[in-house]
């Protein structure tokens, strides 16, 4: 069962050839084998898991199932779930249970999903090797020397697993498709506004989105079918017609125009992930598709551009943890400025500060125009990029990842370099692009490789045809790590 | 040796919306702690603020009333800094680009001293911007713990900036006092000075006249017109006495103290915030069309200025009257329904719907009754308009018993003050009271006899030439109606027999 996809699961249980609650404790007991040393979730509640169950099976009985009913996902601990410790990756939040739901959440728990558990994630969403979390490193499945990518890390790891069906995650610069890639799964991070942001703790808001991870195209879309939709409580929420995102999955590939940009081939790509990237762009040519090359050509600074907005958003968005209303507080301080200078050191670890401090820094007088302001302009002209490059094609291809996973602790010294794993993906968060990444082989160490494909605004639909499309053809999705 | 003061005015007004500028917690004021904070106002994890529109209606009609420019796309941006109070560690306010661009107002200086006379002038407003207010710390409560009290985080704000136009304190004040009588006029804001719906901040400087601005000081917080001018006051003769003992102004921000009537520093220039502003991610830029403004514009009242034209111009009343008759929405609403009252009586008595402007006789009258008796009592009874016991229809219905004679002016006061006391209508308390003229000339004339014949030595006595004894028989025949005669009757039939 556990190797169902999504649909067949739905189909299974509201065939009644298993329950919701059987299901949920299939997953509950992989998790209590497998989590102590994977440590993708950082909470499970099982009997809150297996309530929900119960009630989905109810419905089930009822007729009343949807598509999701009763199936079991993991939640990235972003989303503020209701009775819910939800941490973010931070002491900050060690003590926070939430009295809320994120629309995320609502979205799911209105589907009759369960909620198996809050994955691990790097802390506050910083970082690419889920190394950042205060609840402790998380190990990629195929080799547990080594990291599961980030911040969705737990996320990842928790799918590639079997800990869930699949599961949530958010990407601010590549935190949904870097972890895809690294442990051999699929995740798709939507246009931005495609799905809101409530309830889903601000890391850089203008960047952040919510998005589903599984262990295939098709699972994505049935989830992002009850993620997506307008919501007025955020105001970046887009407006517009609900769509069935599973509708186009079996379109033939015939005549579809794959850009290549240059540029996500040159210095610095690991040479095994260039070859099964390769390999599969020769594949979609058997599939029907058409190869133009193309050039992005200010893609080169997308890195610079995020780290100063992204840290500059996060500044100010983490202002909201001083220790005066929740979260942590230091146990001991002399007045005010020393409580919020206690608190906020102890509670946030090394890589969230730092972040907090450039963007600090960015936004000071004096410094703003500089950096916040000329940032925006070039934001403005990697979106751009994209814009003159879709007259040419209809998806853009290229790898997820410079590298496969890397060793726990390999890169934890240096912060530009972990910053530079980022690199092919960051430029479609500061479009507002949607992304996604699919696995496409193996590389050095028989570590997954992904493949990182890139639509226009709101072709979500049309990238999930071409990831599907891609999965009828090889099975490189259907890859499960031995040994566990 | 002269200085020149010049003042510029911040103005905080709250706007009347039922709920927070970014989320539908309840804005009213007086409830318990923190049980109007909802989670948008505690700044949970992950909330998002969606715009109230309601504040933008408001702003926009302040930019109207203004005459100034609405920004088709204006801003929201982020002012970073700690404070308990400030539950997001950042307040999001309009920073470049506000929603109200320049305009301007028009205010009534009466000067403080001496005989100098009113005057008109023109201020300068640079901006308004929408801002959303902080909560509050409550110190003391118990000892050595500071409360937070999140209802108010989150209350709709528009700081009204002014140009440094100002060059006394009756000016900042009739500024303060005309911005104030224009917030509740359209209806934006309940302008409760007490509860902090409209606060000031005041720049003060001084400087030689021709030389460049001096340094100014900003005194934060004013919460009623005494304390403005008595804290301009105070921080300008503090300026002048600094500068000519030598020293220099710092610029910095400082309190008023009500009780010593002094201001002290606050915090000094060095101890500025740098708050970082940029603009807001979780909120699209706010773009206005034409159209929402035209639908804005037509729910506009007609504005305080051009009402006291119309009054002055058209109803022939003094700038002063139009003034005080427009000093509020309700006053003038009161003013309008006393006239309109009054004129619809005549037209009904004299049989006619031809439409008639008022007549400035009796927007005159209506005018004198409002401002004199009506404003005497509401002072006296420590009321305001809109508390006032009796109604416009009330004192129409009681002049026009003067005008048609029904009624003598004194008899006017005495059903004005059983109407304030008891309530009722004019013609009901004139039939109680038996307060109704005697008009008949026949009865008139016997009065007049019955005096005359009464008072033979006296007819005498006035007929060969000593005329001041008019008014003996006046109040003489006056007697015996028992106050009830027609004056002007009365004067006319007397004049006539005793010149016989």
């Amino acid at each position: 069962m556990i190797e169902s996809s999504l649909s067949q699961m739905g189909a299974a249980l509201r065939a009644k050839k298993i329950s919701s609650v059987e299901l949920t404790q299939l997953y509950l007991d992989r998790i209590a084998q497998l989590n102590p040393e994977l440590n993708a979730y950082i909470t499970t509640r099982p009997e809150a898991s297996l309530a929900q169950a119960r009630a989905a099976d109810a419905r089930i009985a009822a007729g009343t199932a949807e598509a999701l009913t009763g199936i079991p996902f993991g939640q990235k601990d972003i989303f503020c779930a209701k009775d819910w410790l939800t941490t973010c990756g931070s002491k900050m939040l060690h003590n926070f249970v939430s009295p809320y739901d994120a629309h995320v959440i609502s979205q799911f728990n209105n589907a009759g999903a369960v909620n198996l558990g809050k994955t691990n994630m790097d802390e506050f969403a910083m970082g690419s090797s889920n190394e950042t979390s205060h609840y402790g490193i998380v190990k990629n499945p195929w080799d547990k020397a080594r990291v599961p990518g980030g911040s969705s890390g737990g996320t990842a790891s928790a799918i590639a697993a079997r800990l869930c069906a699949a599961a949530t995650g958010t990407d601010t610069g590549g935190s949904i498709r870097q972890p895809a890639a690294l442990c051999g799964i699929s995740g798709l991070k939507p246009t931005y506004g495609v799905v809101s942001r409530y309830g889903m703790i601000a890391f850089a808001s203008s960047l952040d989105q919510a998005g589903p991870m599984g262990r295939n195209a098709e699972d994505l879309a049935l989830m992002l079918n009850t993620m997506a939709g307008f919501d007025e409580r955020d105001s970046t929420s887009l407006q517009r017609e609900k769509e069935d995102y599973a509708r186009d999955l079996n379109k033939p590939l015939n005549g579809l125009r794959i850009g290549i940009p240059k540029e996500f081939f040159a210095e610095g790509l690991g040479s095994d992930v260039a070859k099964a990237v390769e390999a599969a762009i020769a594949e979609y040519k058997k599939l029907g598709a058409v190869i133009v090359d193309i050039s992005l050509p200010n893609t080169r600074l997308s890195i610079p551009v995020y780290y100063v907005l992204a840290p500059a958003e996060a500044s100010s968005n983490l202002s909201r943890f001083d220790g005066v209303r929740y979260g942590y507080r230091a146990p001991a301080y002399t007045d005010l400025a020393d409580m919020y200078e206690k608190s906020r050191a102890q509670g946030f670890g090394a890589e969230v500060q730092r972040r907090i401090m450039i963007g600090t820094y960015v936004l000071s007088h004096g410094y703003y125009d500089a950096y916040y302001l000329q940032a925006q302009k070039i934001r403005r002209l990697i979106a751009q990029d994209f814009v003159e490059a879709y007259k040419h094609c209809d998806v853009i291809m290229g790898p997820t990842s410079p590298s496969t996973a890397f060793k726990l602790g390999e890169k934890g010294d240096d912060p530009v370099q972990m910053y530079l794993s980022d690199i092919y993906t960051i430029a479609v968060n500061l479009a507002g692009l949607p992304g996604m990444s699919i696995p496409c082989g193996f590389g050095d160490n028989n570590m997954p490789v992904g493949l990182q494909i890139i639509g226009n605004y709101f072709d979500e639909a049309r990238m999930l045809n071409v990831a599907h499309q891609y999965q009828l053809a090889t099975d490189w999705h259907s890859r499960a790590p031995q040994g566990l | 040796m002269t200085w020149e003061i010049v003042i510029g005015l911040e103005v905080h007004t709250q706007l009347s919306t039922n709920t927070k500028i970014f989320s539908g917690a309840s804005t009213a004021f007086g409830a318990e702690p923190n049980t109007q904070a909802d989670a948008v106002s505690l700044a949970l994890p992950g909330v998002l603020p969606v715009l109230n529109k309601g504040a933008v209606e408001r702003a926009i009609k302040f930019g109207l009333a203004t005459g100034a420019h609405i920004a088709p796309r204006s801003v929201f941006a982020r002012k970073n800094y700690f404070y308990p109070d400030l539950p997001k560690g950042y307040q999001i306010s309009q920073f470049d680009l506000p929603v109200v661009g320049q305009g301007s107002l028009t205010i009534q200086v009466e000067p403080l001293s001496g005989n100098a006379k009113p005057y008109e002038k023109t201020v300068r407003i640079t901006r308004a911007h929408l801002e959303e207010d902080a909560g509050k710390s409550v110190h003391g409560e118990s000892q050595g713990v500071t409360g937070v009290d999140l209802n108010r985080a989150g209350t709709p704000l528009l700081e009204i900036v002014s140009e440094p136009d100002m060059c006394s304190a009756a000016e900042a004040v009739a500024y303060a006092k005309a911005l104030h009588t224009l917030v509740r006029w359209i209806g934006i804001c309940d302008g409760n000075m007490q509860e902090g719906s409209f606060r000031c901040d005041v720049n003060v400087s001084v400087r030689k006249p021709g030389q460049p601005l001096g340094t100014r000081r900003e005194i934060k917080n004013l919460n009623s017109f005494k304390f403005m001018q008595q804290a301009i006051d105070y921080e300008v003769q503090w300026q002048i006495d600094t500068i000519e003992n030598g020293g220099k102004v710092q610029q910095a921000t400082i309190l008023f103290n009500p009780d010593t009537g002094e201001t002290r520093a606050m915090r000094s220039k060095e101890d500025a915030h740098d708050y970082r502003y940029f603009p807001d991610p979780d909120l699209l830029p706010l773009e206005i069309s034409e159209e929402w403004k035209e639908r804005v514009r037509a729910t506009l009242p007609e504005l305080p200025q051009t009402k006291q034209a119309r009054y002055v111009n058209q109803l022939g009343l003094s700038a002063y009257d139009a003034s005080i008759l427009t000093s509020s929405r309700e006053m003038a609403d009161f003013f309008e329904i006393t006239v309109h009252s009054f004129m619809s009586q005549v037209l009904s008595d004299m049989n006619t719907s031809a439409a008639r402007p008022a007549d400035p006789i009796v927007a005159k009258s209506c005018a004198n009754w409002i401002i004199g008796e009506v404003g005497a009592q509401l002072n006296r009874d420590g009321l305001d308009m809109s508390q006032c016991p009796i109604t416009a229809l009330q004192l129409g219905g009681m002049l026009m018993r003067i005008a048609d004679g029904t009624i003598s002016n004194s008899g006017a006061k005495e059903v004005f003050r059983t109407m304030w006391a008891e309530g009722g209508d004019a013609d009901a308390i004139i039939e109680a009271k038996g307060l109704k003229q005697v008009s008949d000339s026949g009865a008139i004339e016997a009065i007049v006899d019955g005096v005359m014949a009464a008072n033979a030595d006296k007819v005498a006595e006035y007929r060969s030439g000593k005329d001041k004894l008019f008014g003996f028989f006046v109040g003489a025949a006056m007697k015996a109606s028992q106050g009830k005669a027609n004056p002007a009757q009365l004067n006319e039939v007397l004049k006539k027999k005793l010149a016989a």
